[in-house]
Formats: structure tokens, C-alpha cells, sequence
């Protein structure tokens, strides 16, 4: 078996006096797909910024394919670029759609990828927008241009915040699909936060419970939604949990 | 009178230009720096900015008259670098002076506008700080192009400073404002005229270029 991309140990998270998140064990396997479910507030968009090194944590530890990362100064940049994160609100630059999905390589120094880039936008049906301003775009479309722009570098790691928040059933399909070849042809590493317990079913390979800042449960997909462990788990897949 | 006119108007587009352009250099990283970057006594400078952005021009032409005359602290210095009262050297520092904190503030307004979002995005695209910051920037660029636009039309139609510290000497210093103040004086109203129309075309042109550069990044 391949060693955990991520393995984070008593990682906690503060805004001022605020604790937001505090992990006491966490491990994230290469190619495979873990889904962070869990109610609002409950910390899943935080853990995907301390993956993408975008904030650190305050205390404890985040190793990265078994390398410890240390919690202040700037990140390796060739770490960096090995993980990308689409975000639930994208934020497009003011440019044309095929510039925004060329521009994770252009910061590369990678001029010439026309090919790749086409077929991404073919892909996820962009093709008819290709050369239309980003900010013209309806929220979904932007949502696709995100993951556009971020399956076209091909990064080892890829982080999902609600990639399908902003969608229709047919382009929640369609993204899904795209998810599942990327992680199973490419064999990217993915951590997908939803609060769509049906997604987290369809597309995940693992399962972890966020509740209040806290891991409640993480368990392999089938043993999360057959034998949750904890009521709280059991209550928030039956429906039941009250928040 | 035709070729006074060249002149005047050649070394008021010359000095304007060189401060613009060395104002646009510093001011515009200034803006982008203190738009983004926490740093001690950002506060303190953002205040200096602003109490630069409305101090009068004559105020500040003073201070470069005190500090370049012979008998100032940089004028006794006597360095080849540091230029004396009466050039069109001492014209750039002042319009610099002048020009500096409406470039750095308006940059660093426009800076500040842009969704800190944009930021972490394209951070997690693998962009370092500085191409970070130069996409914020190229987000930002319609008020950075305001930004310029503001130090040119304060610099290109400031007389007092000029006056100040150059001196309005006939064939070295004299520039389109402090002719036309000149000129109205004697009653040569033709040429003042002249040249207020000259000023006010250039005003005119620099606010339609300002315009075209903004008509392409506004929705239609």
C-alpha cells in the first residue's frame, strides 16, 4: 500500500480566540477519494486550505507525501503547485475563458498546451465559450471553467469544495464523471468536501465526519454509511441530526 | 511666437512626463504593497498617503525651494545628482512630490477592491506572492490607469510649485501654466489663450485614452 499524501497529527486551527478546527488524526490516501462531509460551519473549507498551504495550522503537524511542513514561512513552490484546490465561489480572472484555463500553466512557464487545454474545455462542454469574458459567465459555468482550470494542470492533488453547488442535475453528472476519470485514470489524490451525503456515496472511496471543528468519524465508504460508529454520524446520514 | 509655443509646450510635456513616469514607477508597487501587505506602520503611511493625496501644491513647492536652495539641506550638498532651484530638474522633484501619493493611493484604493479571494484562487493555482500580486494588479487596472490619469491632470495643470521652483524663466523653465499666468499679465491674450487650449486638448485626450482603457474592461 502506497503512504498517506497527507498525515496530519493534532492539527488545529484559530481565527483570534476562535478554535475552528482541531484534528487530532488524519490521514489522506494517494488515489483515492475522501469526502469531508458535514453540516456548515463545521470546518471542511478550513481543512482544504491548510491541504492547499494556503493558511497554516497553529499547532501540530501536516506532513505532505511524509515531508513535515512547518507552520510559518513560505511553502516549497514546487509543493505548491503539486495540489490546487476549486473552490465553491469561484473567482475568474477578468479575461476570456481560455485564458483562465491557460493560466495555472502560464504561471508554470508552460506556453504551449493548446492540446490540453482544448481538451479539458471539450470535455467539460466549454467549447461554445471559450472565447468569452469570464465575468459574463453564469455561476455554473464558472464552476466548470474552476475545475477546468484546475484538472488542466494535472495536479497530484486535488481539492474539491462543493465543486457542484452552483449546478444542474446534468452538470452535477457531468462533473462527477469528470471527477471519477481524473482520479481513476490519472490517479489524482482527491478530498471533496460536500454536505451532499448522497455525493459523498457516489464519488468517495472514503468517508470523514466533520462536526463542530472535530473529526467525529472516518471510515472506508461502505462501513460509514452501513455501520456509522458514532450516533452523531448515524444521525447526520439517517437525516436526523438537528443543527 | 509659434516656436515659444513649441517650446513652452515641449518642456511642459517633457517634465510632466518624466514625473508621471517616475511617479507611475514608485507609486504604482507603493499602492499594490500597501494594498496587500500587513506590514508595521502600514496605517501610518496609508495617513501620509492620504494627507499627501490634498496637500497644496504650492505648500509642497516651498519645501523643495527650502530644501534644493544653496543654503538648504540638499542644495548645499552640492551633488551632480541633485538638481538646482531654477531646472526643469527641480520641476520633476516637485511634480513628483506632487504626483507620487494620488498614483500609490488611488493604485492602492483599487488594489484594496479586488476580492481577496481572487488572491487565494490563483495562489492555489500555483502562482508565487509576486505573480500573485501582479494578477490582483492586472484585475485592478482600470483604477491603476485611473490612478495615472489622476497624477498626470494634477502635475500638467500645476503652476504653482513649478513657479516656485522653477523660476519661469523664459526658454528654460517656462511651461504652459506659468506662460498663461505670465502672459495673461502682460495682456498677450493670444498666447494665453493658445496655450489654455493646448492644455485643456491635453487634459481632454488624456481623459478619452482613460476612458477607451476602461470602455474595454466595463461590461458594455
Amino acid at each position: 500500500m502506497k503512504p498517506p499524501v497527507y498525515r496530519l497529527t493534532g492539527v488545529e486551527k484559530r481565527y483570534g480566540q476562535r478554535c475552528v478546527l482541531r484534528v487530532e488524526q488524519l490521514e489522506v490516501e494517494a488515489g483515492r477519494i475522501l469526502a469531508l462531509v458535514g453540516p456548515s460551519g463545521a470546518g471542511k473549507s478550513t481543512l482544504l486550505r491548510l491541504l492547499n498551504f494556503l493558511e497554516r495550522p497553529d499547532a501540530g503537524q501536516i506532513e505532505f507525501e511524509g515531508q513535515p511542513i512547518p507552520n510559518n514561512g513560505e511553502v516549497d513552490l514546487n509543493l505548491l503547485r503539486k495540489v490546487t484546490t476549486v473552490f465553491q465561489q469561484p473567482r475568474l480572472l477578468d479575461r476570456s475563458v481560455v485564458d483562465n484555463v491557460h493560466y495555472g500553466l502560464r504561471l508554470r512557464g508552460i506556453k504551449d498546451a493548446k492540446a490540453e487545454v482544448e481538451a479539458v474545455l471539450d470535455r467539460l462542454g466549454l467549447k461554445p465559450l471559450v472565447h468569452q469574458r469570464a465575468r459574463t459567465l453564469s455561476g455554473g459555468e464558472a464552476q466548470r471553467v474552476a475545475l477546468a482550470r484546475a484538472l488542466v494542470l494535472q495536479p497530484e492533488v486535488l481539492l474539491l469544495d462543493e465543486p457542484t453547488a452552483n449546478l444542474d442535475p446534468y452538470h452535477v453528472g457531468l462533473i462527477e464523471e469528470v471527477i471519477t476519470e481524473a482520479n481513476r485514470q490519472q490517479g489524482t489524490t482527491m478530498v471533496l468536501v460536500t454536505h451532499n451525503i448522497f455525493q459523498a456515496r457516489r464519488l468517495a472511496d472514503r468517508v470523514a465526519f466533520l462536526l463542530n471543528g472535530s473529526i467525529v468519524e472516518v471510515a472506508e465508504k461502505e462501513d460509514f454509511f452501513t455501520w456509522p460508529q458514532d450516533p452523531r454520524t448515524q444521525a447526520f446520514i439517517q437525516g436526523d441530526m438537528v443543527y | 511666437m509659434d516656436v515659444e509655443l513649441f517650446n513652452i509646450t515641449g518642456l511642459s510635456l517633457r517634465v510632466t512626463g518624466l514625473a508621471l513616469l517616475i511617479s507611475s514607477l514608485l507609486g504604482i508597487p507603493a499602492g499594490v504593497l500597501l494594498g496587500l501587505k500587513n506590514f508595521p506602520g502600514r496605517r501610518l503611511v496609508i495617513a501620509l498617503i492620504y494627507t499627501g493625496m490634498g496637500f497644496p501644491p504650492v505648500v509642497i513647492g516651498l519645501l523643495v525651494y527650502l530644501l534644493l536652495s544653496r543654503s538648504g539641506p540638499l542644495g548645499s550638498l552640492h551633488l551632480s545628482f541633485i538638481p538646482p532651484l531654477f531646472t526643469p530638474g527641480a520641476m520633476v522633484i516637485a511634480q513628483i512630490i506632487i504626483a507620487f501619493p494620488l498614483v500609490a493611493g488611488f493604485t492602492m484604493a483599487a488594489v484594496m477592491a479586488v476580492d481577496p479571494q481572487l488572491r487565494q484562487q490563483v495562489r492555489a493555482l500555483g502562482a508565487t506572492q509576486g505573480q500573485a500580486a501582479w494578477a490582483v494588479l492586472s484585475e485592478a487596472r482600470v483604477g491603476v490607469v485611473v490612478s495615472v490619469v489622476a497624477g498626470f491632470g494634477s502635475i500638467i495643470s500645476e503652476v504653482g510649485a513649478v513657479m516656485l521652483v522653477g523660476g519661469n524663466i523664459e526658454g528654460k523653465t517656462r511651461v504652459m501654466t506659468t506662460a498663461i499666468v505670465l502672459e495673461t499679465r502682460k495682456g498677450n491674450f493670444e498666447l494665453a489663450i493658445a496655450l489654455g487650449l493646448l492644455l485643456l486638448g491635453m487634459s481632454f485626450l488624456a481623459n478619452l485614452a482613460m476612458m477607451r482603457l476602461q470602455g474595454r474592461s466595463l461590461p458594455q
